[in-house]
């Protein structure tokens, strides 16, 4: 059994689809994320070991991964706080084919976050005059409250219905066309709502909430979708879609 | 799921919370007076009220049920959406035979 | 890859939704015995009666104040996705939905208590 405080024990997701967990040992240190665990593997014990970063400080999101049981930002995951006598268990995040050991393939988020319309479209050229927008107005409020997504994968990841319902776009997707719903500038309103409303759109969360309890960014798409709901059934009701 | 199926599936359920509490009162009342055959038949038969309380109630509920257990078989089982959706209508259509059937029981001499 | 070990499955909300989803399965494997038994009456009263008496044991009005349970915490249930759905998100989920398991367990255990 390992001792605190002569290291860490430390299991990694080792292969693809197939695999197993692989154990390594690993110091200890004060003030230490996931993140730097991950990094010492890989330089000090196992040059084979794939895993994604970028900016270490939590602003890009591309560090997710599944520590002990929870899709997390592991740059901003301290050790302490999810080391449970000394031990680790990270894997991919979940929802997604695994490309190698710690890098799942975001492809299938971001191809869901086509589906569900989440690209903004313009209405006006460089020609026209700028569109005021005022910041207070309720379309931007709610705009802004769910604008600041990263692309983390963290709520797809931890989402049951994602993982129940292979149609279902997920959490991100979903909160994403909410803020463009609410963008006066997009022209393509009407084609983003038929596209939430159909199966596996925004009907499909059956609001367990755990996309709103772990995103690091705080954004609720929960609230987003049940937006969305409300929004396409007036629009459902009224016959526009 | 989709908006359609929404709809029906939380209008369904809206129409039932006062039918649920109509039924969860009755059974409260009726275990302090003593459930007998007699005694319920007595005031069902020839009731419309009763008949168009609980015609209501199975029609929504076998709706509702249909459309719940759908999304239940389309994300538990092996079935696709599309064959979820053809055995959630034949137990909803199963549900809508026999309520109706018990209704007539009770309410028809 | 295994999903084990996935801690948002404890919070109160996840749980609260599993356990709206498995009352209403409850609820609907027992509706066609439930229409089943009232469909006796079809024959007379005497079928029914029968079954009434049958009804009286300990072990059956149990399971017949269980059955209240599952029927009001299934629609409690779905009010706290009313909610969620149609009106301006809140706070407190936690404590609600607590809140609403509890009662539906009190007013189960009422009813079990004038059966007998």
């Amino acid at each position: 059994m390992s001792d605190s405080r002569s290291g860490l024990t430390v299991s990694l997701w080792r292969g693809a689809q197939q695999g197993r967990y692989e154990t390594y040992k690993v110091p200890l240190r004060e003030n230490q994320t996931v993140l730097d665990v991950v990094t010492f593997v890989q330089r000090h014990l196992d040059p084979t070991l794939s895993y994604r970063f970028a900016c270490r400080v939590g602003m890009c999101g591309s560090c997710a991964m599944t520590v002990n049981g929870r899709p997390r930002w592991t740059c901003r995951t301290h050790v302490s706080s999810v080391a449970k006598s000394g031990r680790l268990e990270i894997g991919p995040l979940q929802n997604l084919p695994v490309i190698k050991d710690l890098a799942a393939d975001m492809r299938p988020f971001f191809e869901k976050w086509q589906q569900a319309k989440g690209a903004f479209v313009p209405s006006h050229t460089r020609n026209d005059d700028i569109v005021p927008i005022r910041p207070d107005s309720a379309a931007r409020v709610a705009a802004d409250a769910a604008i600041e997504c990263i692309n983390c994968g963290i709520c797809y990841a931890a989402c049951d219905t994602v993982r129940w319902n292979s149609d279902y776009l997920g959490p991100a997707a979903l909160n994403r066309a909410w803020t463009l719903v609410n963008d006066e500038r997009d022209s393509a309103t009407t084609e983003r709502l038929q596209a939430v409303a159909a199966s596996g759109g925004c009907h499909a969360c059956h609001s367990h909430q755990s996309c709103q309890e772990l995103c690091p960014q705080r954004l609720n798409p929960t609230a987003s979708i049940a937006a969305l709901k409300r929004r396409t059934m007036w629009a459902y009701l009224k016959g526009e879609i | 799921m989709n908006v359609r199926l929404y709809v029906w599936q939380r209008l369904t359920a809206a129409v039932m919370v006062p039918l649920v509490l109509v039924h969860v009162a009755l059974i409260f009342y009726a275990t302090r007076k003593g459930l007998t055959a007699a005694g319920i038949l007595g005031r069902t038969r020839g009731s419309l009220a009763w008949a168009s309380f609980y015609g209501a109630f199975v029609i929504t509920v076998a709706v509702h049920a249909g459309i719940g257990v759908r999304s239940v078989l389309a994300e538990w089982s092996p079935l696709n959406e599309r064959n979820a959706g053809i055995l959630a209508s034949a137990f909803a259509v199963l549900l809508l035979v026999l309520g109706l059937r018990a209704v007539a029981a009770v309410v028809l001499a | 890859m295994t999903a084990r070990g996935l801690s948002h499955r404890s919070s109160v909300l996840w749980i609260a939704a599993l356990v709206h989803r498995l009352s209403g399965l409850a609820l609907a494997m027992f509706l066609p015995v439930h229409f089943l038994t009232l469909g006796l009456a079809i024959q007379g009263e005497a079928p029914l009666e029968s079954f009434l008496r049958w009804s009286d044991q300990p072990l059956v009005k149990l399971a017949e104040s269980g059955l209240v349970f599952l029927l009001v915490v299934h629609m409690l249930g779905g009010l706290r996705v009313l909610v969620i759905e149609n009106l301006a998100w809140r706070d407190g989920q936690k404590e609600l939905a607590t809140l609403a398991a509890g009662l539906s367990a009190v007013i189960a255990f009422v009813l079990l208590a004038r059966m007998f």
